[in-house]
């Protein structure tokens, strides 16, 4: 088996040249992929280590990241930990992608962006190749000086014979360590964490200096010679094709060059955007609808209702008994809860440029995925991936829009493939709206029971919707258990004796996904909202009742403690101001969060602050996690507030801001992030501020008001922000 | 034919007069820093500045900005050096950064027009939409661009 932490790819380097990856096309190009390995106007060819690591003689080290910036900081973030072990001058670091095509063995691993995952699943490997190009660096060292290797000191970048003071840089040996033997990876030792210089000190991001100076290269930006600019039209219905179009009626428009008919699209190839879009609207077309012309709210509503109440459903998990323990209880608390169908709106729609040519396929894609991309691109041109080459753009937002689903991407290959020609695709704002993988509809039916102490001895809790896994992962479901659809409410730091978590699967025809924080987002509002109402169902006080659930979970408490005493709990607020509480763990982090609001007698709803404590267990780059729990509330927000996708004959109502609107500057609160790292693991944290926003900020509206809500939107509810 | 003065530069640009500015700069001149979003001046990441003023360029037409002053973001400072996109960089506001040239364009107009702007001041005139949720950063690098400045 391949060791990606310490194998070096051995025949890739000679073969890409700065020519060859666009390096005079693609000015301003945000990361360059594997440019400077092999030289370019910056420097000559460096040293290669291993996979990772490439060192120049001036000292200049290149760190490959596997991982898309989505401006999550994995650019930063993921160098940072292989220039941990290394013990490298980080401020000569620079990062630059990985190739797919040269992942097609698996050197660099899993190139997948999504899960909060970029940190925790490839520090342990990151970590391991720092730290044996460092000992690979030593042994050249030794050799040099001619000098026993455990006489040598190595920091920042420079290693020293402590006897006789006499010290060469990394830059001066990376020619010949390249050329040792690499130690196996599971015999190099990694650094105690009290030891780390680099890990959880603040690093200035890579990605930010251009992005002040709009040069970055977006996949919208992309230009290549002679390429066309196409946009196109989907079918409205989902599951419907197109039957027919009036090319005749736009051919003679200014700039239009070609019409290209897909099977549940036409698109309209042209000298520049504008004139594709204008001709596209001209453009009569008409659509064979399919069978799900007459889907809508109201059916949809009624097959997931149905599921809360069916007899059949998938068990997820099952503690004690909660059969026998239910009619015991001396209070019995029940609610429903539901969240709709959510778009991702990135920033910058979906788009990719593509270039087939007889022996190539060259791609220009802001994919969370570049190995998903490759993939895409060769299956839709035909070819063997080894014939595609991937160029991860920057992204103007991903939030699991542009991983799994790379329909983009198939559909710029299509169409280049058609003309003759590189082709950039860019949809319009409307289209992707439209044709988004929204985030699934469910549905919650909670029952707890619960002692004469307000304790709870029992609780009984199913989920009813649509699963994304059935669709993007089959074989991980099982028993009709998606368990991606009950993250959150299985296996939870709550405890309950008697417990039981089943899953009525519900699948409609509109298109799911990955949307931030996947499931999380409803289950984590579903949950905590009903925690909340069982805490005032009985009595107690919201943050004591969690006290209690978690009374077994030491850690998990801890979070809760430090959110409870940032937003000084339990003290006087001004008038008119309330507060919630959540608390909800997901993607390996533990958080909590406390929201302060105000409601008029308008009903409109003012977010004054946000309290969230969070422990990832190890911080990487401090100043990332909190604008990434920043983030994660603005997006949760937003959904609390304003949006949801809804279905009519068969296609998404909403179509742009307008009618999906965002969370804007003027509504935002204050927010305080209050970090609590642990140590001892590796938590995410790019979606985990996102669950317990909208449960702490409903929760404080009942605070307010009384009124309790269960389903989002609030607009739903007659409260504007 | 359409004759354009965008950052500083008097140019004739071979367009219909129709076509919205945002594609003229970003698809006939090649100056993509400035973004699309939606097309219907909802999300300001096409923000420019016409005669002085921030202006969603998705939604005026190239032959009605015709001889007036265009500056796109390649034209707010040669160098990054405009006081907005310096206390970008010290707050590090970007995350994504797709929206944040919209954003430093509308900023940067605020603060010629209001060198010390009040909270209240900044909620009133940065209306763009940032996805990535970089709002209290923006507002915070506008309060520190405007004491630097």
């Amino acid at each position: 088996m391949t060791d990606i932490a310490t194998t070096a790819l051995s025949r890739r380097f000679f073969l890409v040249s700065s020519a060859a990856v666009g390096g005079g096309l693609m000015l301003g190009f945000g990361f360059a992929k594997s440019a400077g390995a092999a030289g370019d106007a910056e420097g000559p060819i460096g040293a290669q280590l291993n996979n990772w690591i490439i060192i120049r003689p001036d000292g200049t080290v290149i760190v490959r990241v596997a991982r898309s910036e989505m401006g999550q900081g994995s650019f930063t973030a993921l160098p940072m930990l292989v220039c941990e072990e290394l013990d490298c001058d980080f401020s000569k670091v620079k990062g630059e992608y990985a190739s797919a095509t040269e992942n097609l063995d698996n050197s660099f691993g899993n190139m997948s962006t999504g899960g909060s995952r970029a940190i925790r699943e490839s520090q342990e490997y990151l970590r391991r190749a720092g730290a044996s190009a460092r000992e690979m660096l030593l042994e050249a060292a030794a050799q040099k000086l001619g000098v026993p290797k455990s006489e040598l000191k190595v920091e920042n970048g420079v290693i020293t014979h402590t006897p006789s003071g006499r010290s060469v840089a990394f830059g001066d040996v990376a020619e010949a360590a390249a050329k040792l033997k690499p130690p196996p990876a599971a015999e190099v030792k990694l650094k105690d964490p009290k030891d780390w210089k680099l890990v959880g000190k603040a690093q200035a991001r890579f990605d930010i200096p251009d992005k002040v100076l709009g040069k970055p290269v977006y996949g919208i930006d992309v230009r290549i010679p002679g390429m066309l600019y196409a946009t196109l039209v989907q079918c409205p219905v989902f599951g419907g094709k197109l039957k027919s179009f009036d090319e005749a009626k736009v051919k003679g428009m200014p700039g239009v060059r070609q019409v290209v008919a897909m099977p549940d699209a036409v698109a309209v190839l042209a000298d520049s955007y504008w004139q594709a879009k204008r001709a596209l609207d001209a453009m009569p077309i008409t659509w064979d609808e399919g069978p799900n012309a007459g889907v809508d709210e109201a059916a949809i509503t009624a097959m997931l209702k149905e599921g809360l109440a069916a007899k059949e459903a998938g068990l997820v998990q099952k503690e004690g008994d909660v059969d026998a323990a239910m009619p015991k209880a001396a209070k019995v608390v029940e609610a429903e809860y539901s969240a709709p169908f959510l778009a991702h709106a990135t920033m910058e729609p979906m788009n990719c440029t593509a270039h087939v040519t007889a022996d190539k396929v060259e791609v220009w894609a802001p994919s969370q995925s570049a190995t998903a991309t490759l993939n895409a691109a060769a299956e839709t041109a035909g070819v063997d991936p080894k014939k595609v080459e991937v160029h991860i753009t920057m992204l103007g937002g991903g939030f699991g829009r542009r991983g799994a689903f790379q329909d983009f991407v198939k559909q710029a290959v299509f169409l280049s493939k058609a003309a003759g020609k590189p082709v950039k695709l860019l949809w319009s704002r409307e289209e992707d709206m439209r044709h988004d993988y929204y985030r699934p509809v469910s549905m919650a039916k909670f029952t707890m029971g619960l002692d004469k102490d307000g304790t709870p001895t029992a609780l009984r809790t199913r989920v009813s919707g649509q699963s994304i896994l059935i669709a993007v992962r089959p074989k991980e479901v099982k028993d009709g258990v998606d368990k991606t659809f009950c993250e959150g409410l299985r296996e939870m730091p709550y405890h309950f004796e008697n417990l039981l978590v089943d899953y009525a699967m519900r699948n409609t025809p509109i298109p799911v996904g990955f949307w931030r924080s996947v499931n999380n987002s409803q289950n984590g509002f579903f949950k905590e909202c009903f925690i909340d109402e069982v805490a005032h169902a009985t009595g107690q006080d919201p943050l004591e009742f969690r006290r209690k659930l978690l009374a077994k979970s030491p850690k998990n408490l801890a979070v809760l403690e430090a959110a409870a005493k940032q937003a000084n709990w339990g003290t006087p607020l001004p008038q008119g101001i309330f507060r919630g509480i959540a608390y909800h763990d997901s993607y390996g982090s533990l958080v909590a969060e406390v929201a302060e609001v105000s409601v008029s007698d308008k009903n409109e709803i003012k977010v004054h602050r946000i309290v969230c404590a969070v422990d990832c267990g190890y911080v990487v780059n401090p100043d990332t996690v909190v604008t990434q729990i920043e983030g994660a509330i603005v997006y949760g927000l937003t959904a609390a507030f304003y949006d949801k996708i809804t279905i009519k004959n068969g296609r998404v109502e909403q179509s742009n801001f307008n009618d999906y609107p965002m969370l804007r500057l003027r509504s935002m609160p204050t927010i305080e992030v209050v970090q609590v790292p642990s140590g001892g693991f590796w938590g995410g944290v790019g979606e985990v501020g996102l669950p317990p926003v909208a449960p702490a900020v409903c929760n404080a509206i009942f605070a307010a008001t009384g009124k309790r809500v269960r389903s989002l939107p609030l607009r739903d509810h007659g409260f504007t922000a | 034919m359409v004759r354009l003065n965008v950052n500083g530069r008097e140019q004739q640009v071979d367009v219909d007069g129709d076509t919205p500015l945002l594609w003229v700069l970003r698809d006939t001149l090649g100056l993509t820093g400035t973004k699309y979003g939606c097309g219907i001046a909802q999300c300001g990441a096409c923000t420019v500045h016409i005669e002085g003023d921030a202006v969603r360029s998705c939604s005026v037409s190239a032959a009605s900005v015709e001889g007036q002053k265009i500056v796109t973001i390649e034209g707010l400072s040669p160098d990054g050096s405009h006081p907005i996109q310096k206390a970008w960089l010290e707050v590090e506001v970007p995350q994504c950064g797709y929206c944040q040239i919209g954003m430093i364009m509308a900023a940067a107009v605020l603060l010629k027009e209001k060198p010390k702007p009040t909270d209240a001041d900044i909620d009133k005139a940065i209306t763009n939409i940032c996805r990535c949720g970089t709002y209290t950063r923006i507002r915070q690098a506008i309060h520190v661009a405007a004491t630097k400045a």
